[in-house]
């Protein structure tokens, strides 16, 4: 055997290559790992469509039902409440719902199929609390400026009666209309539409 | 000496597994400064929580169910059901607390001393890093009762990720593994909260404390005292720290069980702040809480989210707000570590920081009013102007002129040279024979006496007047 020294550049084309395989060995073992913690299938099997009798609903009353383990809003809205959202535009932040999560259906100032049963997903845009339900017109802890709507007691922030965000509070956005239909006029059917396309 | 069977065991071991020079490096040979103060027991305060948190924590998951139907239930089982359960939990819970009490006043320290400047910046970075893991740790574990308070918070916190452009809903899918907070989220937690973060903090207590004792600790003037050594190679300013530290700090460990022990058996709950009232109904998804609030070790933080009114930018300022912390030692340029030799503007602005992040912290526990909005903008503003101005107003900083060491710099005999020199003038003092005059109405007991220290100039007149009287009853 000869004694030539040691190549160190076959020393090093070793390590480099053992590096590179090695790095490339843990990056395919992260990604079960990692994966793992994405929603089980069971979890994502669990958002069957939810079936509201909506007849018992008296003018002006909120119902919660739970849909995807989420609140689902349905509000029987006021003549002077569908007034009120009329002249709120310049105050709220997206009045025509452009950049919000609606289905195309509820894609309208009104933000619903008909305009006085209102059906959105009870949590903030902002951080996921749940709104509180305030119909009533200048209330002390709320102002003098405030015409109704749902208030986030989390970070403050407004929306109105229609689920749209005023301007100058944390909600980047208006409220989450689920997807929904009729059954027949007192019926609705929430997390299923015959259009699922988001506008 | 004699070898006993005992030392012969004992070296038997030494020879195999370095226990004693461990013990010396890090305690009996372990040189630190003489002039700690009363701000330098919370180091070893904080890894006495540590050990309270991971004994009692392992007692509490014998009987807790990480189980979404079962997890409240569990907590109302240890409380009333389980011999001293209450008591176990109690510690735990008050533990939390009582961490970032320690915690806070440890870096806090840290700034007023400048322990994070050169040549400690690493010990600082590992410190801020043990802070964002204790936040991890305290965050995944107030989920654990599934109360309200958990359920909501833990909403509010984790839909901060999903501000992030892009990436941010599949990442708060991914940290709760369902839609909504649920059984995924709790069970996951619970693995977090009792053995990945807990491992981190463990590790990372121990990398804090060898990069401390590889550069050594730092003290109340800011001095190092590995400049100035004696003879013999220990610093001139320093003392080991076993027995004098150590002794020093059973006194802390004392005080602070005092008071510990007074929370856990009198205020558990501390009025809310230490466990909320609201978590004392189980987790409704449908309903959040009238008034939600993080527990008051978060709400600063909570506040500058708060203040403000953009999702995606509050979340970068309440991440900022954390990491300007990391920064501290590259932001602060002025070469004096101590407040005690640094300039008014310094102070002032350490004054307002201080009374900024109280006044945050008090904002974020109570409800969102205009009032109090404007406010939290306007302590935000202090808080951040505190740091990010920093390289400007450090640098027009006065200092006064640090000493070298702590210990005067007078050698032995220049000493004994002017104690010889008085020498000739108290003996003068003593012999010479003067008429005694005594003050008429002077009474011993005046309140002023009592409040007097000794000086040693009385000290020096009572035993002149003492030998003189001894002299003349001599004659």
């Amino acid at each position: 055997m000869k004694n030539k020294g040691v190549d160190k550049s076959k020393r090093q084309f070793l390590t480099s290559a053992l590096t590179v395989v090695g790095a490339v060995g843990s990056g395919y073992l992260a990604i079960p790992f990692l994966a793992q913690m994405q929603p089980s299938v069971k979890a994502m099997a669990a958002g069957a469509p939810v079936e509201v009798d909506i007849s018992k609903i008296e003018t002006g009353q909120l119902i919660r039902v739970a849909w995807r383990g989420k609140p689902v809003w349905i509000l029987n809205r006021t003549p002077e409440v569908l007034a009120t959202l009329k002249t709120l535009d310049s105050e709220l932040r997206d009045p025509l719902s452009n950049e919000s999560n609606q289905p195309a259906s509820s894609k309208n100032p009104g933000r619903s199929i008909k305009p006085e049963i209102f059906v959105a997903v009870g949590l903030c845009t902002h951080l996921g609390c749940s709104p509180t339900f305030r119909p009533e017109i200048a209330p002390n802890d709320l102002g003098e400026q405030w015409k109704g709507g749902f208030f986030c007691p989390c970070h403050g922030s407004w929306f109105d009666l229609a689920g749209r965000v005023y301007q100058g509070v944390p909600a980047p956005s208006n409220l989450e209309i689920p997807p929904y239909r009729y059954i027949t006029d007192t019926r609705i059917i929430v997390g299923d539409s015959s259009e699922e396309k988001k506008a | 000496m004699k070898a006993t069977r005992l030392s012969e065991c004992g070296n038997w071991v030494l020879d195999r597994f370095p226990v004693s020079k461990f013990w010396n490096d890090h305690m009996a040979h372990y040189y630190a400064p003489k002039n700690f103060n009363f701000w330098y027991f919370f180091g070893s305060l904080a890894l006495l929580v540590l050990v309270n948190q991971i004994i009692t924590g392992i007692l509490l998951t014998m009987n807790y169910k990480p189980d979404a139907k079962l997890a409240f239930d569990s907590i109302e089982y240890i409380m009333r059901d389980v011999p001293w359960g209450w008591l176990v939990r109690y510690m735990h819970s008050t533990g939390a607390s009582a961490f970032f009490i320690v915690i806070y006043l440890h870096m806090f320290r840290g700034i007023m001393y400048g322990s994070f400047k050169h040549p400690r910046e690493l010990i600082w970075i590992f410190g801020m890093l043990l802070f964002v893991a204790l936040m991890a740790e305290a965050f995944m574990g107030y989920l654990l009762p599934w109360g309200q308070m958990s359920y909501w918070g833990a909403q509010v916190i984790i839909s901060l990720f999903s501000a992030i452009p892009v990436i941010g809903d599949d990442l708060s899918l991914w940290i709760r593994g369902d839609y909504v907070i649920a059984d995924a989220t709790l069970n996951r937690f619970f693995a977090f909260h009792v053995i990945a973060v807990p491992l981190v903090l463990v590790m990372l207590v121990f990398m804090h404390i060898v990069a401390l004792h590889e550069v050594g600790s730092n003290n109340p003037d800011g001095i190092e005292i590995k400049e100035s050594k004696d003879p013999w190679g220990h610093p001139v300013d320093g003392i080991p720290f076993h027995p004098y530290y150590t002794v020093k700090d059973i006194v802390g460990v004392g005080v602070f069980l005092l008071f510990f022990a007074t929370v856990i058996f009198y205020m558990p709950e501390m009025g809310g702040y230490f466990l909320e009232h609201a978590n004392f109904i189980p987790a409704d998804p449908m309903k959040t809480p009238e008034h939600i609030a993080p527990v008051w070790y978060f709400t600063p933080f909570y506040s500058v989210l708060r203040a403000i009114p953009d999702k995606f930018a509050g979340v970068i300022a309440m991440g900022g707000s954390i990491v300007v912390l990391f920064l501290l030692p590259w932001l602060d340029r002025c070469p004096v570590k101590s407040i005690r030799y640094r300039g008014g503007i310094f102070k002032k602005a350490l004054f307002l920081f201080v009374v900024s992040f109280i006044a945050l912290g008090y904002l974020g526990t109570q409800p969102v009013t205009p009032i109090a909005t404007i406010l939290a903008r306007l302590f935000t503003t202090i808080y951040f102007g505190f740091f990010l101005l920093m390289p400007i107003y450090t640098r027009w900083e006065k200092t006064k002129t640090v000493p070298k060491s702590l210990t005067k710099d007078h050698s032995f005999e220049e000493q004994l040279h002017a104690i010889e020199e008085q020498i000739p003038a108290l003996i003068k003092e003593i012999t010479e024979l003067k008429p005694v005059t005594t003050e008429i109405g002077h009474s011993a007991f005046k309140s002023s006496f009592f409040n007097r220290r000794p000086n040693p100039v009385g000290i020096r007149n009572v035993a002149t007047r003492l030998a003189k009287k001894l002299i003349e009853s001599l004659d």
